[in-house]
Order: structure tokens, then sequence, then C-alpha cells
């Protein structure tokens, strides 16, 4: 295991926003689920959740719990500037949507563009959970 | 309206990039109106002519409100505060040329400065101004910043399309070859390929020389109705044509190998009546490397995925490759002024129609010069502009 890798369990995320809109996805963290908005009328996914979808503009949307696995889309690891380095990612879902995250239980100098991955959930700075992803 | 109707629609007679990149001493708003003064005064006009005032977020207080009142403009019939970060700029110059165009104002004073670098901002830093964007909500946590979000730009494009680090470093390499000649510019020392790939690894792939200074400084523009323009001494700048545009994660279906500048291209192209094998000088965003490489990709320079062939052994260098790109020493090496490029991209093209650009990067007898903008983050959400202007014959 890297040097980075080691100091990555000591990053402290900062914790997500709360707002009207990501009420229900921020409370299915906190139960271990991934949530993502699922539009009725033209059945895509879409992340960031909303409202209204973004495909196609109706407000017939739902919340569909995924399935939590996918495939590294594309990555980077900040090495500086920061108090300890950490993987930033975008994550393309078996649901066919890319989310931003970060990478962790993993080497961060074996990181691949293509690697498959499953979702896991950390505590932010004051305890809340928030996604992440880690290697199969 | 379309100025490739009748190319003296409006032109850019004024243009002044304030000279210094480090300035503790002074106020933003202060800057702004020094390099207000400058841009006037280039183009033989006072703040009493300007009848039309653009400003963006790196304006402080009410935007215009708080600039207009402290120039003490008094004629004014026109504003505009759009801001698409670094590439507002570019919009601005759209906007005051179709506004002149249609009659409702003839002298048009765009104006950025900021003091970034006294402010202890970094590329390294999430951004203030993101928090209330609604993707943010689910995006804090992962303090997406400036440089992680473009270096997953670089992360894929070079996964699809083979692109590498040496490729990515040649356009460092070019601006650096260019800096040299400004005594300006924050970065005069001419570096190789392997200065470039032996800087810090910052946030991979992007090395420490992937990314541009961070400098207090500014930058103003005037835009005027033709009737002005003739009247004054300068060469005459006109607009030919423009294109701008926004892309998000479209819901998701991200793709970060291309930027806006693949739909708002062709409309500026279209609207100036030429193609990118007619523009030998072109100002290329450039907050990190790889930046320019996807834009010259979507402005037309080369097809998607051959940027990386494109730059390398020196294209971008004036006077030796096929393309002369930020013969200033751009963003890369001379000045980002306020963390928003777009006015300086302005600035050098208009030098570089003018025949003023320093003489060893100068394109001869040149006719037509692109400028183009990418504001906020190429990764996540960002602005897209582009001009295309014309030296009057």
């Amino acid at each position: 295991m890297s040097q980075a890798n080691q100091k990555q369990a000591e990053h402290r995320l900062p914790s997500p926003v709360a707002n009207p809109e990501n009420k229900a996805f921020l409370e299915a963290a906190q139960k271990d689920e991934l949530l993502l908005k699922h539009c009725n009328s033209c059945k895509e996914s879409h992340y960031y959740p909303r409202t209204i979808c973004p495909h196609c503009g109706s407000d017939d949307t739902t919340w569909i719990k995924s399935a939590g696995v996918g495939e590294i889309y594309s990555y980077t690891v900040m090495r500086r500037g920061v108090e300890v380095p950490f993987a930033m990612a975008y994550v393309k879902l078996q649901e066919g949507i890319s989310m931003l995250t970060h990478l962790t239980n993993c080497d961060f100098d074996s990181i691949r563009v293509g690697q498959k991955v499953r979702v896991v959930f950390q505590e932010t700075q004051d305890g809340q959970k928030t996604h992440l992803f880690e290697p199969v | 309206m379309s100025f490739a109707a009748n190319k003296y629609d409006a032109c850019i007679a004024g243009i002044y990039e304030h000279p210094l990149r480090v300035a503790p001493d002074h106020t933003v708003a202060q800057l702004h109106a020094e390099v207000a003064q400058g841009a006037l005064q280039d183009a033989g006009l006072t703040l009493d002519d300007v009848d039309g005032y653009f400003c963006a977020g790196d304006a402080p207080g009410m935007g215009p409100v708080s600039m207009v009142d402290y120039l003490g403009l008094k004629k004014l019939r026109y504003l505009d505060s759009t801001d698409t970060g670094g590439s507002s700029y570019l919009t601005h110059v759209n906007h005051a040329a179709r506004a002149i165009a249609a009659g409702q104002c003839k002298v048009a004073l765009i104006t950025l400065a900021g003091r970034p670098k006294s402010e202890g901002s970094s590329g390294t830093q999430v951004r203030s101004q993101w928090a209330s964007a609604p993707d943010f909500a689910f995006e804090k946590p992962y303090s997406p910043a400036p440089l992680n979000t473009y270096a997953m730009c670089a992360m894929r494009h070079m996964y699809e399309f083979g692109t590498t680090s040496e490729q990515l470093a040649w356009i460092k390499v070019a601006a650096s070859h260019h800096a040299q000649h400004n005594p300006n510019a924050a970065l005069k020392d001419v570096l190789t390929v392997d200065d470039v790939l032996n800087s810090p690894m910052i946030a991979d792939p992007l090395h420490r020389a992937d990314c541009c200074v961070v400098t207090d400084s500014g930058g103003a523009l005037v835009v005027v109705h033709p009737d002005i323009a003739k009247s004054l001494k300068k060469p005459v700048v006109t607009m030919m044509g423009a294109g701008e545009t926004t892309k998000g994660q479209m819901g998701g279906k991200v793709d970060l190998t291309y930027s806006g500048l693949a739909w708002a291209a062709p409309l500026a192209f279209k609207e100036a009546k030429l193609t990118p094998e007619q523009i030998r000088y072109a100002s290329i965003y450039d907050s990190f490397t790889i930046t320019v490489l996807i834009q010259l990709e979507d402005l037309g320079f080369c097809k998607k995925g051959e940027g990386g062939k494109f730059v390398e052994g020196g294209q971008l260098i004036s006077g030796k490759g096929k393309l002369a790109f930020n013969t200033d020493g751009g963003g890369l090496c001379n000045n980002h002024p306020a963390n928003r490029g777009g006015m300086t991209k302005v600035i050098e093209a208009v030098r570089q129609l003018r025949g003023e650009a320093h003489p060893a990067v100068q394109v001869p007898n040149l006719e037509f010069a692109l400028a183009s903008g990418i504001g906020g983050a190429l990764g996540t959400r960002h602005g897209a502009s582009v001009l295309i202007m014309g030296r009057l014959q």
C-alpha cells in the first residue's frame, strides 16, 4: 500500500449540502443506499438528481435504488495543494449515468480508467455518510 | 443579427492589459478603473464617451451597479453582466457588437480585474462561487477544484485517444517560447518538454507546468460603432463571427473529451464565412495545457482525438509551427488575471491583427484571428465562447 493510500484514510470529507431536492438522497446514504432519479416519461435515469428530468423536461420523476456498481470513467489523484491526497473520479454506473465521487480502499498508483468498482459509504466531517467507490 | 452581412458593424478600437502581475496595494475597483482608462486612451476616447458597460463576476460589489458609479459613467444606455467565468469577456464582445449593430449603444467598455495572487487563491482550492450551484450539493464531499476537474479531462483524453504527457507539455513549451519576449510575463523562462514533465505532479496527469499562472491584474476592451472607429488612429479590427454556449454534465451523460466549443465554433465560422484553415493566429484559452488541446479539436484545427499530434514538435510556436497561439505567453506563462483568462485572449488577438505584437512573435500580414474561452471548469460545468475577428484592409 502506497504512502498516498495510507494517508487517504485520514482524509476528512466535507459534508454534503442539504436542500429540499436531495433530502431523500442524503437520508438513503445514511442507510448505505445509493439513490438515482428515474424519469417515468422518457425511461432514462439522471444524475445529479432533480425534480424535472434533464433529458426530456418531464416532472414525472421517481427515486430508484442504484445497484451501486460501475466502472471508472475518469479519475485523478490530487497530490499537492491539499492536506491529504485523495482520488477523485467520475464513475459510470451500470444504470448508464456517471457521478462525481472519490475512490477508496485502493492503491492510488494502480487506479485505471475502466476499472470495475462498487459503492461504499463513508462518514464525512460531521458524521453524515456519503458515497465513495472501491475496486471490486 | 449577423455581423458577417456587414463586416463593419462593430469594431474593437481599444485594448489594455494591466502591466502588474502582483498588486497588493490596489483595490479591485481601482484595477478596473485603471484598465478602463488604459483601453479608452488606446482608442483615443474618454469615460465620457462610454454609453455601454460590461463586466462579470470579478467586478466588486453589485457588478455594473457598483462599477458604473465608481467609474463615474454618466451616459449609459446599455448594460450587461453576463458571467460565464473566464469566457465572459469574449461573450461581452459578442453582445457589445450586436448591441452596437442594433443601435443600442456606440461605445462599449468591457473591464476585468482581480487580485487572486495577493489573496492567496490557487487552482487546487474549491471555488467559493460554485457553492450555490445545484449540482454542488452533490459534489461538495469530493472537493472539486479547477485542477482536479481539468485533470480528469486529461486522463480521459489520454485513455480514449492515446494523448501523452509529452504532447501536452509541447503546449506549455510553445507558450514559454512566446513569453520570453514579453517583459510583463509572470514566467519568462523558455521550457523544454522535460522541464514540464519534471515539474511536480499536482493532479494526475497534470504537472505544475501544465497549469496557468495565478496573477493579480486586469484588462479592458472598447468596442465601438464603425463611424467612431473610422475617426480613430488605430488599425480597425472588425467583428466577423461569434458563438457561445455552456456545457455541464448532461444529466449524468458525462463526456469529458470535448468542450462547448464543439457547438459554438461552427456557429462562429459560419457567421464569419471562414474555415479553420484560414486562421493563422489563435488565442486559445489556456487555464491548463489540456484546455488548449481539447479546444484545438473542437475549433476544427484538427480532428477529435488528434490534438496531441497537432501540437507536438512546436507546431504552436509563432514563426515555426502551423498555427501561432498565445503569442503574449498566454495564461500559461504571461497573465491569467482574476483566474479569468478570456480578456487577455482577445487583447493579444487584437495586437496581432493590428501588427502590434512583439516582432519576434508577430504573424506577418495577418487578416483574421480567433479567440476562444472556457469559463468555470471543463470537467464539470463551463461556459464556452469564441470570436473571429478581422483586420479591415
